[in-house]
């Protein structure tokens, strides 16, 4: 076996120098009834890299992946192009087969770039501060509400109606097992601003998404004045990191805490994971946060180094009073993150940023010209949502019939009948004018 | 001709005059990096993209208004930054990791590149089913492997690393005591003293009471103080409890604490961590566990990429099953087909925990793994990664304390005693940083004194063991002869100890410039 060194010779001398018979003694413990004789059944044998090649080669065959045909996906997960760089870095041996960086003296290479990670997240975001990262953008916005109950000490979550439906039920889902009321406003287009109508002196935190699911970007300053007044707190959510090139961060209009998913930035679609949770708060709630902290400090010759700290608030610390029970987080997508972020910089990402703008405003122009087409999101990024005179599925249907990915039916984040003629599109620096156009081409011929 | 036969022939030079002085921070081939705000320009970037237009926008006037402070790399001073900065770490790559409880083996490369075929990797977690058929069936693969091995009857896939398939493990039994209208009664979990930290913390966070059991002398769970704690009780909700514990011992118990868990009417959740040490050899499911998360990245060998991303997909009993989160995959037919919401098939799930479907390009180097092996593969994993970890035990047990008398499973534990006067576990684990390793696990488990966990895995040769132990032989002789020189270690690492409490008592979390960072400073 091609991953396994030992050879049988090996095996014989070790278990010599053990004093043992056989490797069986070591499993003397195991409850005769508990051990399998043999071989576990009906499971195939040991096979050669050609072989497993071959198997999951062709299980990828059987997918229509994002660079066969135009493609306009978004809703929480989009596709941008990731430099060549990015993917080289986080190969090297030295990031990817090592562990979390709890040994510092040989670790200062993943907690110089998890440094580097926290300061653009911070830069990012507009926030002073924030976290070596959480799972993806949901997990973390669930981990948000609790921390602003622990701030708070307060037991109520309001959600507006433009939250990720997804990051709504993980939020949720997290928040009810500890007895903290969720209040989700009904799904709205262009309502963030309903959460000031909600919030009042029970409230931990109104959670509201800019973009929010449906594209529709908000200046929330008006809602975290009103969570203020009565002492709760902004959550901020986006989707996008890339929007924030444009688009008015969190840090700019008051918020408390800042979530969002990076994948955006480095990371494969991957069909869903691994993505990178960003966090980030203002000083004062630090001490709250969940899930790791890189910072800065010297070595014993007075050498600026880095190390994993405050971990008074984690798990294998505090135990069961630890802020979260985090404990691996993304790592190595942080690494992308981090990378891509730093070929991008300020100047690159307000360009990627305005490309995206540009090919979703050239998408909806080009769609809104058909009649019966209605773009619903009046301010957007690189993503809105539009009504069609037929139902949405039967329209995506006919579009990928004509070789068109043309986004997300709003129904399978909205089930239930209200949403059944919404289609969710994003265009990206990846999408040509050809492409835009072939999109409106198949549309127009979808709907005549 | 040679150029030194132009230039002049090197020879040996005196050496006795010791390491140069150097004006540039730089160590030869380690050389000093700044951090890219110290060099970086936000005017600059090494991306390539059209200029563009701006002609009008659709923003409404909800723009950015401050300019972040990112600085722009080129892609050599990227490339050379990040190279630079991978050369401070250390990685399985260069040598033995042995970490206990982590499972730091080798990542085949063959799972990286299958990972990154585009019919995987450009895949869109929303995309209609019918575009991405090969993509549930890989996942319902995998979930057939996981179900074998284990020998349970249901998997729920979405848990994105360890600490989160606990939660999904614990999040069920919250939903089933709830279903049988006994949540507001069983509020107890019961996790032994030893337990990863993740374990308490999880059940706190589904809103159960934590009560620690205590170990025996053998460092197993002390069945007579389990038998008499259990017993009468109505408010147990259930256990979580390591198998193989963290002491890298099988829990020999382990049917009666089951039986004795669900007569109390609770349920048990297996913390998996250690599944490496049994896998292809003992099914979980034949011990009696409700419960029990794999992680993808320690028995899998998805690689742990200094800290994640895991992925931790979480097998569950018949009783569980019925309460899996969402989204499940469901096959009609030839077809697979996700099911989102907690309808129909899945009515009594206990909801969604994530976005989209858990950590797919984990799956694709799980699965990858798994065909690789085989199952005559991975049962001689666990073999070699058992007979390694007793190897090492019987090489040192002569010059450093086992904790426990016996054989060990997968990792070898020692306890402090064999220490002399005036040194500690932290100094043992640095002098291995200065011979070129990365220390043991230290100061775990809470249960045994100065713990030094040694995980060293099955994809160790002999000879790299051997090597291992003859350095830890010679670090453990001067550690039980108080050589205080053992406190100065690490000496030739890229950084000497670093001074973690000036780090938390003042913390600097991200780079700022001079002047905001001497006003915060203030």
């Amino acid at each position: 076996m091609r991953y396994l060194p030992l050879s049988d010779t090996d095996r014989q001398s070790m278990l010599a120098t053990i004093g043992a018979e056989s490797v069986e003694e070591f499993f003397a413990d195991v409850p005769r009834s508990a051990r399998v004789d043999g071989l576990i059944g009906d499971l195939p044998l040991l096979q050669g890299e050609l072989a497993v090649e071959r198997h999951l080669s062709s299980l990828a065959a059987q997918n229509t992946n994002a660079e066969e045909m135009p493609f306009f996906i978004g809703g929480g997960a989009y596709r941008h192009h990731v430099p060549a760089s990015v993917d080289m870095i986080i190969q090297r041996s030295e990031f990817l087969t090592t562990y979390t960086p709890y040994q510092p003296e040989i670790a200062q290479g993943t907690l110089q770039s998890l440094f580097e990670f926290q300061t653009q997240v911070a830069e990012l975001t507009s926030m002073p501060v924030a976290n070596a990262s959480m799972y993806d953008g949901s997990t973390g916005c669930a981990e948000a509400a609790l921390m602003a109950c622990r701030v708070t000490r307060r037991t109520k979550v309001i959600c507006s109606g433009g939250l990720h439906p997804h990051y709504g039920a993980a939020t949720r889902l997290l928040c009810e097992a500890q007895g903290i009321e969720v209040v989700q406003l009904p799904p709205a287009v262009d309502d963030e601003a309903a959460l000031t109508n909600f919030v009042d002196d029970e409230t931990a935190c109104v959670i509201a998404q800019s973009p929010n699911v449906f594209g529709t970007i908000t200046d929330l300053t008006s809602v975290s004045d009103a969570a203020h007044a009565h002492k709760a707190l902004l959550v901020s959510v986006f989707t996008e990191a890339v929007s924030l090139g444009l688009v008015k961060p969190p840090g700019e209009m008051g918020a408390d805490i800042a979530v969002g998913e990076g994948q955006s930035i480095g990371n494969a679609l991957s069909f869903g994971g691994p993505y990178v949770g960003l966090f980030a708060c203002t000083e004062k709630l630090t001490r709250q946060m969940p899930g790791r902290l890189c910072g800065e400090t010297v070595d014993a010759e007075g050498e600026r180094g880095f190390v994993l700290t405050l971990s008074t608030r984690e798990q294998h610390i505090r135990r069961d009073k630890a802020t979260s029970n985090i404990c691996t987080n993304s790592g190595l997508c942080t690494l992308a993150f981090t990378a891509h972020m730093s070929l991008l910089g300020r100047a690159g990402l307000q360009q990627l940023a305005t490309l995206n703008h540009e090919a979703a405003c050239d998408l909806a122009d080009a769609l809104e010209t058909l009649d019966g087409v209605d773009v619903m999101t009046q301010r957007f990024f690189n993503e809105f949502a539009y009504r069609t005179p037929k139902p949405a599925e039967e329209v995506l249907q006919a579009l990928l019939d004509r070789g068109v990915m043309g986004g997300i039916r709003a129904s399978r984040l909205y089930p239930g009948g209200r949403f059944d003629d919404v289609i969710l599109a994003a265009a990206t620096e990846c999408n040509t004018q050809d492409e835009i156009s072939s999109y409106a081409a198949a549309l127009k011929e979808v709907l005549q | 001709m040679t150029t030194h036969a132009i230039g002049r022939p090197t020879k040996p030079v005196d050496v006795t005059a010791g390491p140069p002085k150097v004006s540039s921070g730089s160590r030869g081939l380690l050389q000093d990096e700044p951090l890219i705000f110290e060099f970086g320009s936000t005017d600059e970037t090494g991306v390539d993209l059209p200029e563009p237009t701006m002609r009008r926008d659709r923003l409404g006037g909800v723009v950015r208004q401050t300019n972040p402070n990112l600085p722009g790399l080129s892609e050599p001073e990227a490339v050379r930054h990040y190279v630079r900065l991978s050369q401070r770490n250390y990685a399985i790559d260069l040598g033995v990791f042995p970490l206990g409880s982590c499972t730091m083996k080798h990542n085949p490369r063959l799972n990286e590149k299958l990972a990154r075929l585009p019919g995987f990797a450009n895949l869109h977690p929303m995309q209609p089913h019918a575009t991405v058929q090969g993509a549930l069936r890989l996942i319902d693969e995998l979930a057939d492997w996981l179900k074998a091995l284990t020998g349970m009857p249901a998997v729920a896939m979405s848990p994105k690393a360890g600490a989160h398939g606990e939660l999904c493990g614990m999040l069920a039994i919250r939903r089933a005591l709830e279903a049988r209208g006994a949540l507001e009664q069983k509020r107890t979990v019961l996790v032994p003293e030893s337990a990863h930290g993740t374990n308490p913390a999880t059940a706190i966070q589904c809103g159960f009471k934590v009560e620690e059991i205590p170990a025996n002398a053998g460092g197993r769970v002390d069945m007579d103080d389990f038998r008499g704690r259990i017993e009468g009780r109505d408010d147990i909700a259930g256990i979580m409890l390591t198998n193989p514990n963290t002491c890298g011992l099988f829990e020999s118990d382990i049917i009666e604490i089951a039986d004795l868990v669900h007569s109390a009417g609770g349920y048990f959740y297996c913390d998996g961590a250690n599944f490496n040490a049994i896998v292809g050899r003992v099914r979980p499911g034949d011990l009696g566990i409700d419960a029990m998360h794999i992680n993808l990245h320690k028995t899998f060998s998805t690689p742990h990429g200094g800290g994640g991303p895991g992925s931790g997909p979480t097998v569950l009993s018949e009783a569980l099953a019925p309460f899996a989160p969402v989204p499940r995959i469901v096959k009609e037919g030839d077809a697979f087909r996700l099911v989102e919401e907690g309808q129909g098939v899945c009515d009594q799930s206990f909801g969604r925990m994530t976005a989209f479907h858990g950590q797919f390009g984990m799956f694709v180097r799980a699965l990858s793994y798994m065909l690789s092996h085989g199952a005559d593969g991975l049962k001689q994993v666990s073999e070699d990664a058992v007979l390694n970890a007793n190897y090492v035990l019987a090489r040192l047990k002569h010059v450093m304390t086992p904790a426990f008398e016996g054989y060990c499973m997968h990792e070898a534990l020692f306890s402090d005693k064999f220490v002399g006067e005036g040194v500690g576990t932290i100094d043992i684990a640095k002098a291995l940083i200065d011979e070129g390793y990365h220390p043991m696990t230290m100061y775990f488990p809470l249960v045994v004194s100065g713990a030094m966990l040694i995980e060293p895995t099955e994809t160790e040769s002999k000879r790299e063991l051997d090597r291992f132990c003859d350095v830890l032989e010679d670090i453990a002789k001067r550690a039980s002869a108080s050589d205080e020189t053992l406190k100065q270690a690490p000496q030739l690492a890229p950084r000497r100890r670093l001074d973690e409490t000036r780090a938390a008592r003042k913390p600097q979390l991200r780079w700022r410039p001079v002047e905001q960072a001497a006003i915060a400073a203030e």
